[in-house]
């Protein structure tokens, strides 16, 4: 009986997500009167192990397979399944981004159980008995549900940054599990990986700097370059910019892109339709450049500049040389 | 080099969502629709890739009769074959779904041959559930990736890249695979005139299948609380370029 967190790593790096999952966890271990578990996957699990306890995991599950060095989707997802099977959780909670959902969802398919992904909310009265009822994320967050989870094992997702983390440090033993992995599993492994070269990303940029259909062309994106760059962020772009070929879609913010969460985003010419808007809603402040000062951006936005981006725009960078001297 | 894609007709994405009164469904009547974005691009994945390397496309999607019109847009852009498992409600859950289509492609395979490579989207963009390919795959017995930003072959393999915060990651899968595809793989095409006349020609079957019905219950669709912002408007023109230069000092974006 326990509440159990899936920790999301990338060769013994946790993945931030995980830390929002493991609170998540234990609030809803402490309501229903249970333990705080987790489950890593690979050797060399102690450094997570311990980043575990600081969240308030008494006991971490680490699967072990010499095969486990690297990401593998089918092979995660097998090991995580084996815990799950032996220790029989109440719940189990991974995190909401690729890795996650993909691995819970192996889990879901290898035991046959239903599975949630995206949650906002647990129900705040479930004991453990019940069938778990959650409000999950559809449309990328452009919608909510509230579903029920009926299942004796219940597994789930946390939508991403809808908890902030908070540490409560306890003492957690470590239980190794050793998994067995057959040959249908190791298909799916990370072959070669190609390291960004350093920089910034649009995930995890301070600043962001995005245009919309009213930057009109790729070339008049120069100007946003230039205001990115002096704030050491990154460029983004709506979806009708991809579209129109003026940037890669690496570059989309919204519920088919990037999903980002910077000090400040700077929206120019992007009316805020509802795609995007779920792709931005995390930055932590929005300032939007507009001519209409009816768009949807600039009334969700916490300030605005009305009028011409292809003028503001310079004008800010000029602004910022001019400070700097 | 064979290749089946599942796809889903939803609401065409872009536009305001209304929930219906009884809130248990979208409020389509005045929303168009369309094939989810994700696989939109599965579709043209799996068309540029025969007409490299040869062979056929054959898209698959389990819905109401209606989506017969989003079989038919994928035969316009090049997929050759169509098949329609019919349902009645508006949507099943994962499990379900993926019962019923894993049981349509062990038949279609039985009948014609194993499919090289099974498409999905990442996930539909309307229930966002990121699992029925996953699960799909399970039951065939066969490797599979999400998530796909980039799609080769490679001889008999299927070469996947994907994308993470440190870069890129490289799978390489067996054939015969499945692979779950993400917008931004390519750009989809243009339906041809040629590819419209096909679209409107092409014979697409109808197959039942049922599926047990899931763990996973839709109790009410509700709207995301308005975010309500108190906008300041630092100014007009290029002479709020001051203000807005204040404002990223004192945010401490500017230093």
């Amino acid at each position: 009986m326990s509440v159990l967190a899936v920790i999301e790593h990338d060769r013994g790096t946790i993945a931030t997500a995980s830390l929002g999952v493991l609170t998540a966890a234990r609030t809803l271990a402490s309501q229903m009167g249970t333990t705080l578990e987790a489950v890593t996957v690979g050797a060399n699990a102690d450094a997570l192990s311990s980043v575990a306890a600081q969240y308030g995991a008494t006991v971490v599950h680490q699967a072990h397979h010499s095969a486990l060095t690297d990401f593998g989707p089918e092979a995660w997802g097998e090991a995580v399944a084996q815990v799950v099977k032996k220790i029989s959780p109440q719940v189990v909670i991974g995190t909401g981004t690729e890795r996650g959902h993909e691995v819970v969802a192996q889990v879901a398919a290898r035991l046959d159980l239903p599975a949630s992904m995206n949650c906002t909310e647990f129900d705040s009265a479930f004991t453990g008995a019940q069938p778990l009822k959650v409000v999950r994320a559809r449309w990328g967050g452009s919608l909510l549900e509230q579903a029920q989870v009926d299942a004796p094992i219940k597994l789930v997702t946390l939508a991403n940054h809808t908890v902030e983390a908070v540490e409560s440090p306890d003492t957690a033993t470590n239980t190794v599990h050793d998994v067995e992995l057959n040959d249908s599993v190791m298909h799916s492994f990370v072959q070669d990986r190609v390291e960004r070269v350093a920089g910034v990303t649009l995930a995890t940029a301070p600043v962001v700097v995005s245009g919309g259909r009213g930057v009109g062309s790729a070339e008049a994106f120069a100007p946003l370059e230039e205001l990115a760059g002096l704030l050491g962020g990154i460029v983004g772009c709506s979806r009708a910019v991809t579209n129109n070929g003026w940037r890669n879609h690496t570059d989309q913010v919204g519920q088919t892109g990037t999903r980002i969460a910077p000090d400040i985003y700077i929206a120019c010419g992007i009316s805020g339709a509802i795609q995007h808007w779920v792709g931005a809603m995390a930055s932590k402040n929005i300032l939007a450049i507009n001519t209409d000062k009816e768009a949807n951006i600039v009334t969700k936005a916490g300030y605005a500049v009305i009028g011409d981006l292809h003028k503001i725009v310079p004008a800010i960078s000029e602004e910022i040389r001019r400070r700097r001297g | 080099m064979n290749i089946l894609v599942c796809v889903k007709r939803v609401p065409a994405p872009g536009a305001r969502i209304n929930i219906t009164e009884d809130g248990q469904a979208v409020d389509t009547a005045f929303l168009g629709f369309t094939v989810s974005p994700h696989e939109e691009c599965a579709v043209e994945q799996a068309v540029q890739l025969v007409e490299k390397h040869g062979g056929e496309v054959t898209v698959l999607t389990l819905g109401p009769a209606e989506a017969e019109e989003q079989l038919r847009t994928a035969v316009s852009v090049g997929a050759a074959r169509a098949v329609l498992v019919p349902i009645t409600e508006s949507d099943w859950d994962p499990q379900r779904t993926a019962q019923a289509i894993a049981s349509v492609i062990t038949d279609l395979e039985n009948a014609n041959g194993k499919f090289d490579l099974v498409l999905f989207g990442n996930e539909s963009a309307d229930s966002c559930g990121y699992q029925v390919g996953i699960r799909v795959a399970l039951k065939l017995g066969r490797p599979m990736v999400n998530g796909a930003k980039g799609l080769d072959i490679e001889g008999s393999v299927a070469k996947v890249r994907r994308e993470s915060d440190a870069g890129q990651e490289i799978y390489m899968l067996p054939m015969p695979s499945a692979v779950g595809v993400k917008e931004g793989i390519n750009l989809p095409r243009y339906p041809t005139m040629k590819g419209r006349l096909a679209s409107k020609k092409v014979d697409v079957t109808r197959t039942e299948s049922t599926g047990s019905v899931g763990g996973l219950k839709t109790i009410q669709l509700q709207r995301p609380p308005e975010r309500v912002s108190n906008t300041q408007i630092l100014g007009t023109g290029p002479e709020a370029a001051s203000a807005v230069v204040d404002l990223l000092e004192e945010l401490g974006v500017f230093k």
